[in-house]
């Protein structure tokens, strides 16, 4: 074990497939046309001086260490910016050279602090190393002006630590304007720039202002492309430089980045974006690189804890004791009510391998289907509608697909909060050139970016998603637009026609949806006629499109756009769900679902069934089982009474929280497997301590159905009375033993051994494979055993594409003169989901509590203030929160995120969900706000029911 | 009898000693006189010490008074002024005029002869010739006559005019653009200022024949902004091309469209390089780019841009009209057709002198400039702007032109002359040179960026007499680096001054003249 050593190779490959030949010191090299001399030379192992050069961003010219003499060219050339060229010969190293050399590093050092060893870039400086390069010896200016100096000094500029995560030190910077081009070119924000100018050159947040006033949004970007200790992380600060790592993945959302964690010991000292990482390519964003402070919050639970009931305190207890406590319960339960009384959810947060274990603990351990998972209430639409259309329950691209893309349409997803490095990515190709349309009732911050614009911005109302794409169809269909040689040898020609006839009638044309949608006719047929036009055309949604009572008719729409437009099957185009958690795309491929079993083969299928039944050794009931809203139903109904929840916090994240709330009340014996004491745990009889994705082995899949390897770093917090804690895969099978079923895993490779073995699309998966290839996306097998980067090259999985009739049916939650405004939900960048995590780690900063955008119009009708406390209710209750008055949001539509447990946005949320699916209607609720003066009674109540339940014996804080 | 046309110039450098104040008078004393005369705002003639020139037009031809003063007016005019007659002040006919007379006239032959307002006075001089002829060749003919014509770039660098238009030409892209780079920041020179504001058409149609060239649809014109006067009057003339269909969807009857957009610097020495400008115009912080890629590959917004000084696109009109031979004719080795040569600092006949290449720096200083106002010995020459060499007078058999003047390690730059008598500090010139760099750098490059300000502080030392041979060294190695290290001309240039005052003056710096003397101190070159 050691540091992995990623060589910079001082500009970006070039992606030329022409070679040209040169001379470099003496020896013949092949290059691609576009590549730098340096990168050249790098390649062949050579090493140029540079500072201002890094291949995360293009060429700059500035520092003047990698000059180098160029046969036939005047002066002594910067490798950096001088391209290859047939035949040219190139000398790296001469006399002439290393006095130029030494003379600017010499100029450099007289304006740099001479503070090296109780710097704490020591040792992993660049300047450093430069200047040992260069060999310079002296400097031999007389002390002149400098930022160095602090006192009398009118170039001095004091440290910025305003960002809780790092430092600005402007007396280091050396202005080589990493920092600046990494925030332009890899992040996309622009919050940097240099100001002054000449010996004044400074970088600076805006227009002087601090990092956290800017409008940084501390992707790490800079902090990464710093060569010296100017932008530093605090904990390198604080713990010093890091010893060794070890690659892993980021347990945030869907984009799956690879990290390289840098630790001392088993402490974790730095995340730091791995340039190899496929879906990140070296970038990450506020939560990866920083917010994982979490795993060592006080408010962690480091031990198991029992209690009767759920009016008790907790009570901390042996492993053995928790786990032998729920078996016996389970048992129970399942003696008295039989089989089907209890069940268990899976985790999108946990690993492909844990999930596994619950499911397959729910099927063969409790002997039923009662396994669902939180995809049910974010992706589940896209399983079916993608399932439907082309045959597998999965985005069609990788994420380097955007890369050719010449059209890209978002819809129903914030990809700059929400999937903020792809969303990066995303940028850098519209600032190429591409052209944008958002569908979206909010003005996100896509819609307009600096050098970012939207072609078309269709301002919906929300629930109207299906009559928006419906009319986008339209378009197609009666303007001849159709990709008719795709539709003929791709498709099912009559399903399409079938359609084709359905979608040219006149109610589905924009005029007529221009009433029901507000969004004028003409900007939609602008934007059909570009999507269906402009070059490459690629779609990419989040739960703005699945989390609607007409979710997978949503889903099945954006299906049918592509295909009828020719955008499937090659680079740049397809259906891209941008998934919300970091394995939820792995949850469901490893039947999580009561009905699938993993790989979404059917429960009923003999044949599938026979595969686990003879490996497992249990027969598998062959009826589907109940799904989360059932489970609570059928609680209140008195026959589902067990409950085992592995990472997932149901009452917050779940709709209509008080059908949750007063099913888990229902039920006898609640365990619940996590981090904290989250919401859920306040109706658990039982609490298991989890791991986080530090502290322990296992895979992720990512939104590409890019298979990324979780690398163990330290060792499991959660030992409780034992030495060692214990990874959740771990405690999944110790629960599953405590109920004699014997399983003997060692290590989460042999459980992926299972899966591979089983489910034909994984069965080129091994930790062997995924540790020569870096990362595979699924299907990995025989037919193709690197992975498939692009899904229905030349046909569909299914075979011929299936166009489905998609009707537009307003939903049943409609605004009236008592709840005359439509609340949509969403998320906010440095905050992840419910917050368990992120509201533990210093990215409060940005966002201390939920607020209730609302539109000036719409506030001034209430005589409301900005800040103003609110009370937003709908049919099924209330809650408040304080109200941010801006116009980002149409009148007549507020929004809110749901990242802190007191909100509770889910009290107001209704239980309408996806016909299909279930996938609940989160983004539509007809709502009033008005005024009020503070908390709502239920708020009030459950604070005071939270403490209650949250109440350790002999422990005074109890957490949170 | 129609009215008298008297010209009292409107340019900046004539408007700067009272020229107003003087149009004034005469259009009052006329008044009073009741005598009709028509005043034309004329450009300068580039006699700026004359200035304000005042001429007035008879049948036989203009006539000239200067420097005329608001109070000499009444008295003038008594003394028949109005009809070109007098006796002070009175310079006989303006084209006899020795500084004129000895001037090969192409870029400015129109300059402070038409009235800058007026199209038709411009196409009455001929102008507009060459914009017609351009209309009717295709792109490649028109870059061959370029070529042909040997034009080099005017701004400093010399590259050849037509080998850059070839280059752009041959580019591949869908938009191609042209960019006039009038931010003329180099001390001593205001070509480009005289000639916007006294011909402004022939910038028009330079651009636009440039444009023809290029396959530009587009012409940038960037104009600092200490040049109110230049901007006003080429804002006008922009808007009188654009009613003439000299610019717009069928650029003179081309079938091709051009159109210009006028564009005002904000105070950056730096912005005249012209990839800062670019990155200026581009609405950036005016930083320079790195080359490659060059402008005419890769400029203005990705695209292929032909960025090129005022006074080379201003000579392009004569090169269509009058044929490639006839500008090539004249010259002087590589160096073809004429230059503006612009007299400036201490010296008597302080002027724009348009001749051909050829003519030695002694002869401009000494005969044609007069040699310096205080009538005390020239001590040194600055040609080629504030990063020029300085001259001593030993060296004044030097022919102006580009070759020549590298090969004695200087540069005629933009064509400007700075004249010191022999009160010059040549140490403070050399510091100064470094302080003007540190204030103008972008500061992105090192050597200029923090070498500047070291420069500043070695010159310091030197001046106040510390460690002045070991400090020289040091200096040499600091200019070394500069000028092989910067990424741009600013950093690259600013040790031309500095080490020609070092090598020519070592006096100036307290080394001691005999040793130095035998010193080679010419290495860097």
């Amino acid at each position: 074990m050691g540091m992995i050593h990623e060589i910079d190779f001082g500009t970006p490959a070039s992606p030329s497939e022409t070679l040209v030949s040169l001379t470099i010191d003496g020896q013949r090299v092949t290059a691609p046309l576009g590549t730098s001399v340096m990168r050249a030379a790098a390649e062949m192992g050579t090493s140029i001086p540079k500072l201002c050069a890094t291949d995360r961003v293009e060429a700059f010219g500035s520092c003047r260490l990698c000059l180098v003499e160029v046969d036939g060219m005047r002066g002594t050339p910067a490798s950096c910016t001088t391209l290859v060229a047939e035949g040219m010969v190139v000398r790296t190293e001469t006399d002439r050279l290393r006095k130029l050399r030494r003379g600017v590093m010499e100029l450099y050092i007289s304006d740099h602090p001479l503070d090296c060893l109780t710097c704490a870039a020591n040792g992993d400086c660049e300047l450093q190393d430069q200047a040992g390069a260069v060999g310079l010896r002296d400097v031999r200016y007389e002390p002149g002006a400098n930022h160095v100096a602090k006192s009398g000094n009118p170039l001095f500029q004091a440290k910025d630590q305003s960002n809780p995560y790092f430092d600005y030190d402007p007396a280091k910077c050396i202005v080589c304007s990493r920092c600046v081009r990494a925030c332009e070119e890899v992040q996309g924000t622009f919050a940097l720039t240099i100001e002054g100018r000449g010996f004044e050159s400074r970088v600076s947040p805006g227009q002087h202002e601090s990092f956290l006033g800017s409008e940084c949004v501390s992707c790490g970007a800079c902090v990464s492309a710093c060569p010296t200790a100017t932008l530093i992380e605090k904990s390198v600060v604080e713990k010093g430089t890091p010893e060794h790592s070890v690659v892993t993945t980021c347990a945030y959302c869907g984009v799956g980045c690879s990290f390289k964690a840098e630790m001392r010991g088993e402490e974790l000292v730095r995340m730091e974006p791995w340039k190899d990482g496929k879906a990140n390519h070296g970038h990450s964003c506020v939560k990866g690189r920083f917010a994982w402070g979490y795993a060592n919050h006080r408010d962690r639970i480091l031990n198991p804890m029992v209690r009767e009931k759920i009016t008790d305190p907790w009570r901390e207890v042996s492993w053995d004791e928790a786990l032998a406590t729920v078996a016996t319960r389970f048992r129970a339960i399942q003696a008295a009510h039989g089989k089907d009384s209890i069940g268990g959810i899976t985790s999108s947060r946990c690993t492909n391998e844990e999930t596994y274990l619950v499911q397959k603990l729910v099927r063969a351990g409790f002997g039923n289907n009662n396994v669902d998972t939180c995809a049910r209430v974010c992706h589940s639409p896209t399983g079916y509608g993608l399932k439907t259309a082309f045959g597998t329950s999965a985005g069609t691209q990788d994420f380097d697909s955007v890369e050719h893309a010449d059209v890209v349409l978002v819809i129903g997803a914030n990809p700059t909060d929400g999937h903020p490095v792809f969303a990066s990515r995303l940028k850098k190709r519209l600032r190429e050139g591409a052209k944008l349309i958002v569908i979206d009732p909010r003005r996100i911050d896509l819609v307009r970016s600096p050098h970012v614009e939207a072609a078309h911005h269709l301002a919906l109302r929300p629930g109207t998603n299906v009559a928006v794409l419906d009319a986008m169809a339209h378009v197609i269909v009666t303007e001849g637009l159709v990709d008719e040689r795709f539709v003929t040898e791709r498709c099912d020609r009559d399903a399409f026609e079938h359609w084709a006839s359905f979608i040219a009638e006149e109610r589905n044309s924009p005029e007529a949806v221009e009433r029901a949608s507000g969004v004028p006719a003409v900007e939609i047929r602008s934007a059909a006629r570009l999507y269906a036009t402009g070059g490459n055309g690629a779609i990419y949604y989040g739960l703005g499109v699945t989390e609607h009572s007409q979710g997978s008719t949503t889903v099945m729409a954006i299906a049918n756009l592509a295909m009828a437009t020719g955008n499937l099957g090659r680079p740049g185009v397809g259906v891209n769900p941008l998934r919300g958690q970091n394995n939820v795309q792995g949850s469901c491929d490893m039947g999580s679902f009561p009905h699938e079993l993993p790989g979404y083969r059917h429960i009923s299928d003999d044949a599938t069934r026979a595969i686990f039944e003879k490996l497992w050794g249990r027969p598998l009931d062959n009826e589907p089982g109940l799904r989360i809203p059932n489970m609570f139903d059928a609680a209140l109904d008195g026959s589902f009474l067990g409950l085992y929840v592995q990472g997932e916090d149901i009452v917050q994240s779940d709709p209509d929280t008080h059908h949750v709330t007063s099913g888990l009340s229902a039920m006898e014996c609640v365990v619940v497997h996590d981090l904290f004491l989250n919401e859920t745990a306040n109706y658990a009889h039982v609490f298991l301590p989890g791991s986080t994705f530090l502290e322990k082995d296992g895979t992720f899949t990512n939104a590409e159905r890019r298979i990324n390897r979780v690398r163990k770093v330290m060792s499991p917090k959660n030992g409780g009375g034992d030495k060692n804690g214990y990874a959740d895969w771990e405690v999944t099978q110790n629960l599953a033993n405590a109920m004699g079923l014997g399983w003997t895993y060692t290590h989460p490779s042999e459980i992926m051994d299972e899966i591979a073995l089983t489910t034909p699309s994984f069965a080129g998966v091994s930790y062997e494979a995924l540790d020569r290839l870096g990362s595979v996306q699924w299907p990995c097998n025989e037919k193709a055993p690197e992975g498939t980067p692009v899904m229905h090259i030349g046909g569909f999985s299914r075979g011929l594409g299936q166009f489905m009739i998609t009707e537009y049916v307003p939903t049943d939650e409609r605004t009236g003169p008592r709840f005359p405004l439509l609340l949509t939900t969403g998320r906010i960048l440095s905050q992840y989901n419910v917050g368990a995590q992120t509201r533990r780690t210093a990215n409060v900063v940005w966002h201390q509590e939920d607020l209730l955008e609302i539109h000036p119009h719409d506030a001034e009708n209430r005589g409301l203030k900005d800040g103003d406390f609110v009370r937003v209710a709908s049919r099924a209750g209330e809650t408040t929160l304080r109200a941010k008055i801006t116009d980002r949001v149409a009148p007549g539509v507020v929004y809110t995120t749901f990242h802190h447990p007191l909100t509770q946005a889910n009290v107001i949320t209704t239980d309408y969900s996806d016909w299909a699916t279930n996938c609940p209607e989160y983004k539509v609720t007809a709502v009033q706000v008005s005024p009020s003066n503070g908390p709502s009674a239920w708020q009030e109540d459950y604070e005071a029911h939270t403490h209650e339940s949250r109440r350790i014996v002999g422990r005074l804080d109890a957490a949170e | 009898m129609s009215a008298r046309r008297i010209f009292v110039p409107g340019d900046a450098g004539a408007l700067a000693v009272g020229a107003d104040d003087v149009a004034a008078a005469i259009a009052k004393a006329a008044a009073t006189a009741g005598v009709a005369v028509e005043i034309v705002r004329n450009g300068s003639r580039g006699l700026y010490w004359l200035e304000p020139m005042v001429e007035v037009g008879t049948p036989t031809g203009r006539v000239a008074f200067g420097p005329v003063a608001a109070e000499d007016v009444p008295d003038l005019i008594a003394a028949g002024l109005i009809d070109g007659k007098g006796e002070r002040l009175f310079l006989g006919r303006t084209d006899e005029i020795p500084f004129l007379k000895a001037q090969t006239r192409f870029t400015f032959a129109r300059c402070g002869i038409v009235d800058p307002a007026s199209l038709a006075d411009y196409r009455a001089h001929g102008g507009g010739v060459g914009l017609m002829r351009a209309a009717a060749l295709s792109p490649a003919e028109i870059v061959t006559m370029v070529v042909a014509s040997g034009l080099r770039g005017r701004g400093g660098a010399g590259f050849p005019t037509g080998i850059k238009w070839k280059t752009v030409l041959e580019a591949a892209g869908t938009r191609k653009f042209i960019v006039a780079n009038a931010d003329e920041g180099d001390s001593g020179t205001f070509a480009d200022r005289m000639l916007m504001e006294g011909d402004p058409f022939v910038v028009i149609e330079g651009m636009a024949i440039a444009g023809l060239a290029v396959g530009a649809t587009r012409g940038y014109l960037y104009i600092r902004s200490e040049y109110p006067h230049a901007i006003a009057r080429m804002e006008a003339a922009i808007v009188t091309a654009r009613a003439t269909g000299w610019l717009g969807p069928d650029c003179a009857g081309s079938g091709r469209a051009f159109e210009i957009e006028l564009r005002v610097g904000a105070g950056a020495y730096v912005c005249g390089e012209e990839t800062a400008l670019l990155e200026s115009i581009e609405g950036e912080r005016g930083e320079v780019r790195a080359k490659p890629p060059l402008p005419a590959h890769k400029g203005l917004f990705g695209a292929p841009t032909a960025v090129n000084n005022l006074v080379t696109l201003a000579s392009v009109p004569f090169i269509l009209a009058e044929g490639a031979e006839a500008y090539a004719a004249i010259g002087f080795g590589r160096s073809r057709g004429t230059m503006p040569i612009q007299l400036a600092g201490n010296i008597r006949h302080g002027g724009l002198f348009e001749a051909a290449f050829g003519v030695t720096l002694g002869e401009l200083v000494e005969t044609i400039g007069g040699g310096t106002i205080t009538g005390r010995p020239v001590r040194a020459v600055q040609v080629g702007g504030p990063l020029g060499a300085y001259f001593p007078p030993s060296l004044f058999d030097t022919p102006f032109d580009y070759e020549s003047f590298a090969a004695r390690d200087g540069l005629i730059g933009h064509g400007g002359i700075v004249v010191f008598d022999d009160t010059v500090e040549m140490a403070a010139m050399a510091r100064f040179a470094m302080e003007f760099c540190a204030l103008e750098s972008c500061g992105k490059c090192t050597p200029c960026r923090i070498g500047s300000t070291r420069g500043v502080e070695l010159l310091d030392a030197m001046i106040a007499g510390r460690e002045v041979t070991k400090n020289a060294a040091l200096l040499e190695d600091l200019c070394d680096i500069m000028k092989f290290g910067s990424l741009c001309a600013l950093g690259g240039f600013t040790p031309y001054p500095v080490i020609s005052a070092l090598r020519h003056y070592p006096a100036d710096f307290g080394l001691v003249p005999a040793a130095s003397a035998e010193k080679e101190i010419a290495t860097w070159a």
